[in-house]
């Protein structure tokens, strides 16, 4: 077992050099020049190629490109990920906030989304086919077809402003996150609950429940069984969850005005801060391959018969 | 095609189907189908409400709504099928390179795929619209990228397994061409499983662009799009919220009927994924790569 | 000998196409003795037994009368038949490989069961079932309790069942088909370990088969389905030497040559002359 999580940490280096090398050659590849647009941002009038080519000397830009490379995957390793062309802080002073509040918010949201598709995945499993499992699934098919954001501003306009109840935007208490925690776990919960649904379904069917039933086991305990059985197949996916949720709250915060990643990085993309997008997508490309890494060998601790084939 | 005749029993199914081709049909000929000019401005009509000559009332610069959500299903819907047409079409060929040939060249495009696939779809979709700019071309640009590595490597699974069945062993015994091989034998068979996985990421995409438009990094003003809609209309939100529902509810209705008639589609073609256990644990995997496409949007 | 175990005008169809499974069936099993039910696959010879312990699934009903020492079955409420199955009633499956929970040590389901019925602490049941699983020549029996069923053999599976029904002390024991998906040096086991559990325990059985050569060694009497309707019961003998129906006829010549197979594979002297 050790020697696996070694051999999947070290697998997983050459990963995150590719894509570090990526994410670094990508903005090279704009047809837009970065001396131009920390120029524009600073508001001065008349670009001379001078100015230019200064510019260009403070950004390093005149160095051989692999050399920058080198440089910057150096500096990042110490969370140096540079400066901002806009408002010329250090990025991590931006980002490095904005990932905690997205952190915050993608945890709550993870935990209601698997509470609630645990117990929706259960109770339809067992009744399923019954009322109460076909309404379930016909209102989670509605609601994956649901714009997400238009469902944020359904519930704005009718829990902020009709009933006055929470507040619309911003992370001042914990009523702020009630409604974007919401939006998050209705559109994704109907995606986990069908799979812990299935899973329990299928091992609902498996000889094992059979002997447990002739054996006189109780309903309760064959219940633990087949959901322990159920939930090996879903842990990994659920610690796949995070990451994912992680990456994809950028309507949800831009809706709510939550100070976080998916709000910091569409300010930047508008604005063509490049040194932000950079260490955006390097961060969030380095916690998914470590999530995927954990999910694997988490997959692996909790089935014996993986566990064995090491 | 006997297999399809199950899905016209099927009245939800035939009514989903009904509505994508009238809205598709009206997104084409939408110049002849819209009653008036989407972009046209009045400003004495701004938010008046439904009339004659304009049936859903006007938005907050007087234009028609009703032409806005004809003239939107261009972006909305057929640029988004255009994209995922171009995905699953990039994302064929490697397949069946990779799934025919095997060997060396399955290695490498596998490779670059999982290197692909490991990226987070919704972030690079963003890092790449930063970087060609915003506009509806980098974001469809953007998601035929990160799509179709996800294609291949379906694709591929499904094209291995008629490549190894005996019928194309025995045409390769008797000297038919690969290319003979790949074309007479192997694209028949693989094109229902083709289509059953492009149906069933299409709603989600339409949803995924019309997010990226409404948060004002896909088309740009003053051109119409459902997702642009719901921006505009979000400004107003407080004064105004019915102007939330028309847009958003042209999204639900095509996205579900898009849906439905995507599984109805699945049954119909491979009715022993809804059987056999075993496939049913592969689906699971799939559509547990398949999350990492969905996402909010 | 009295009857242990009465089923009487039992109707098995499934309610969600109206398809009937078994029309009606009635059949005894003696005090000490084997009933052998044999008849190809889909004749119904399973959904039968699992009618006995009321375990169909969920859409397949039944009707009739089930005594088991005179007392109706069918008559129970789920809580009180579900003391009866286990410690009464006891099934052994087909697949040893598959009746036990993957995720879990196979000695959890053998605690959590004798703990059910019994109420013992944890050293007199590994205490127990130690006993029992020796006696079904099982080695090292402790190592078997803590190995997950995918570290053991369908053999080993097979007979750690029958160790828990030893332990368990049923008036009536039912085998669906619990030598088929062994191979033939396991089948041989095990089949020795039924027998020898019947010379032990005196224990009534219902013994599922497809396999003739098992059921002549095993069976006191026996009784051939097909397409749900029993159409031959009688002595093990009698169905041999003299089968009545055309069935059994052919049932009995297309497994001849199996049948001899499997004796010359057997040694033909431990089993076949029992």
């Amino acid at each position: 077992m050790g020697s696996y999580i070694t051999k999947r940490l070290l697998l997983s280096i050459p990963l995150v050099l590719i894509i570090s090398f990526v994410t670094f050659a990508f903005i090279h590849l704009s047809p837009l020049d970065p001396a131009e647009v920390v120029l524009h941002s600073q508001g001065i009038p008349q670009i001379t190629d001078e100015l230019l080519a200064q510019t260009r000397a403070k950004l390093g830009m005149d160095q051989p490109f692999l050399t920058r490379y080198l440089n910057w995957v150096v500096s990042c390793l110490q969370l140096d990920f540079g400066d901002s062309y806009i408002t010329g802080k250090p990025v991590w002073s931006m980002l490095g906030p904005a990932f905690l509040h997205t952190v915050k918010l993608t945890l709550v949201s993870t935990f209601s989304i698997v509470l609630l598709s645990i117990a929706l995945g259960v109770a339809c499993a067992w009744k399923a086919g019954k009322w109460v499992d076909k309404s379930v699934r016909g209102v989670s098919f509605f609601l994956t077809s649901m714009p997400s954001y238009w469902l944020a501003a359904l519930l704005i306009w009718y829990f902020s402003v009709k009933l006055d109840l929470l507040p619309t935007s911003g992370m001042e208490s914990y009523k702020s996150y009630i409604l974007p925690v919401a939006v998050i776990t209705i559109s994704y919960a109907g995606i986990y609950f069908r799979i812990i649904r299935s899973a329990m379904l299928s091992n609902m069917n498996e000889d094992y429940v059979l002997y447990a039933r002739a054996c006189g086991l109780p309903e309760k305990k064959i219940t633990i069984h087949i959901l322990r059985n159920s939930l090996q197949v879903a842990i990994s996916v659920f610690c796949m969850a995070i990451p994912i949720i992680l990456g994809s709250t950028v309507v949800v915060e831009n809706i709510f005005a939550w100070p976080g990643l998916g709000t910091l990085s569409v300010k930047s993309i508008l604005s063509r801060d490049f040194p932000i997008i950079q260490a955006y997508v390097l961060v969030l490309a380095v916690v998914f391959i470590l999530f995927n890494t954990v999910s694997d060998i988490i997959n692996v601790a909790l089935n014996p018969k993986l566990r064995d084939g090491l | 095609m006997k297999r399809l005749q199950n899905v016209w029993k099927d009245k939800v199914a035939v009514l989903s189907l009904s509505i994508i081709t009238v809205t598709t049909v009206a997104g084409i000929f939408a110049p002849f189908v819209a009653p008036n000019d989407p972009e046209e401005v009045h400003m004495e009509l701004r938010f008046a409400s439904a009339s004659w000559e304009y049936l859903l009332g006007n938005d907050h610069l007087g234009r028609c709504v009703l032409s806005r959500l004809i003239y939107g299903i261009r972006p909305s819907m057929l640029w988004v099928f255009v994209a995922l047409l171009l995905s699953v079409s990039i994302g064929s060929i490697v397949g069946f390179l990779a799934g025919y040939f095997r060997g060396k060249t399955d290695a490498f495009l596998m490779r670059v795929c999982d290197v692909i696939l490991s990226f987070p779809g919704y972030v690079m979709t963003l890092a790449i619209i930063g970087i060609l700019g915003v506009g509806f071309e980098s974001l469809i640009i953007a998601f035929v990228l990160m799509k179709w590595a996800w294609f291949a490597r379906i694709i591929r699974s499904s094209v291995m397994q008629y490549a190894e069945s005996d019928y194309v062993k025995f045409a390769k015994a008797i000297g038919a061409s690969n290319m003979a091989i790949m074309i007479r034998h192997i694209v028949p068979v693989a094109l229902p499983d083709i289509a059953v996985i492009s149906s069933s990421s299409f709603g989600s995409m339409i949803l995924q662009i019309s997010g990226f438009s409404f948060l004002g990094l896909g088309i740009q003003a003053p051109e119409a799009e459902w997702g642009m809609m719901l921006n505009e209309a979000r400004d107003v939100m407080f004064s105004r919220p019915e102007f939330m529902l028309a847009p958003g509810l042209t999204i639900v209705i095509v996205v579900s009927a898009i849906n439905y008639l995507s599984d109805a589609l699945q049954v119909a073609l491979d009715p022993k994924l809804m059987t056999s256990k075993h496939k049913q644990q592969g689906l699971e995997a799939a559509s547990a790569v398949k999350l990492e496409g969905k996402g909010v949007a | 000998m009295t009857n242990i175990l009465e089923v009487k005008n039992l109707k098995i169809w499934d309610s969600r196409n109206d398809r009937v499974i078994v029309p009606n069936s009635s059949f005894y099993v003696k005090q000490g003795s084997c009933l052998a039910i044999v008849g190809e696959s889909g004749s119904g010879k399973s959904v039968t037994c699992k009618a006995i312990m009321k375990l169909n699934k969920a859409g397949i009903r039944q009707s009739g009368d089930i005594l088991l020492r005179g007392e109706n079955l069918m008559e129970l409420s789920e809580q009180r038949m579900r003391k009866k199955r286990g410690k009464q009633l006891c099934m052994i499956l087909q697949n040893g490989m598959r009746a036990f929970d993957p995720s879990c040590v196979v000695g959890v389901h053998l605690k959590e069961t004798l703990m059910e019925h019994f109420g013992w602490g944890r050293d007199e049941i590994i205490a127990k079932m130690k006993n029992a699983m020796e006696s079904v020549m099982l080695k090292d029996p402790i190592e078997v309790m803590n190995k997950y069923p995918h570290q053991l053999s369908g053999g080993t599976l097979q007979r750690v069942m029958i160790a828990l029904a030893i332990v368990l002390e049923p008036d009536i024991l039912i085998a669906d088909e619990p030598t088929t998906a062994l191979d033939t040096l396991s089948q041989f086991e095990v089949i020795e370990q039924f027998l020898q559990l019947r010379e032990r325990m005196g224990c009534s059985m219902i013994f599922i088969s497809h396999d003739l050569g098992i059921v002549k060694l095993i069976a006191d009497e026996v009784l051939v389905m097909k397409e749900g309707e029993i159409v031959e019961n009688g002595t093990t003998q009698a169905i041999f030497s003299e089968p009545q129906h055309t069935y059994t006829r052919y049932l009995l010549s297309s497994k001849l040559a199996m049948n001899q197979h499997f004796k010359r594979v057997m040694g033909g002297v431990n089993v076949a002359e029992r």
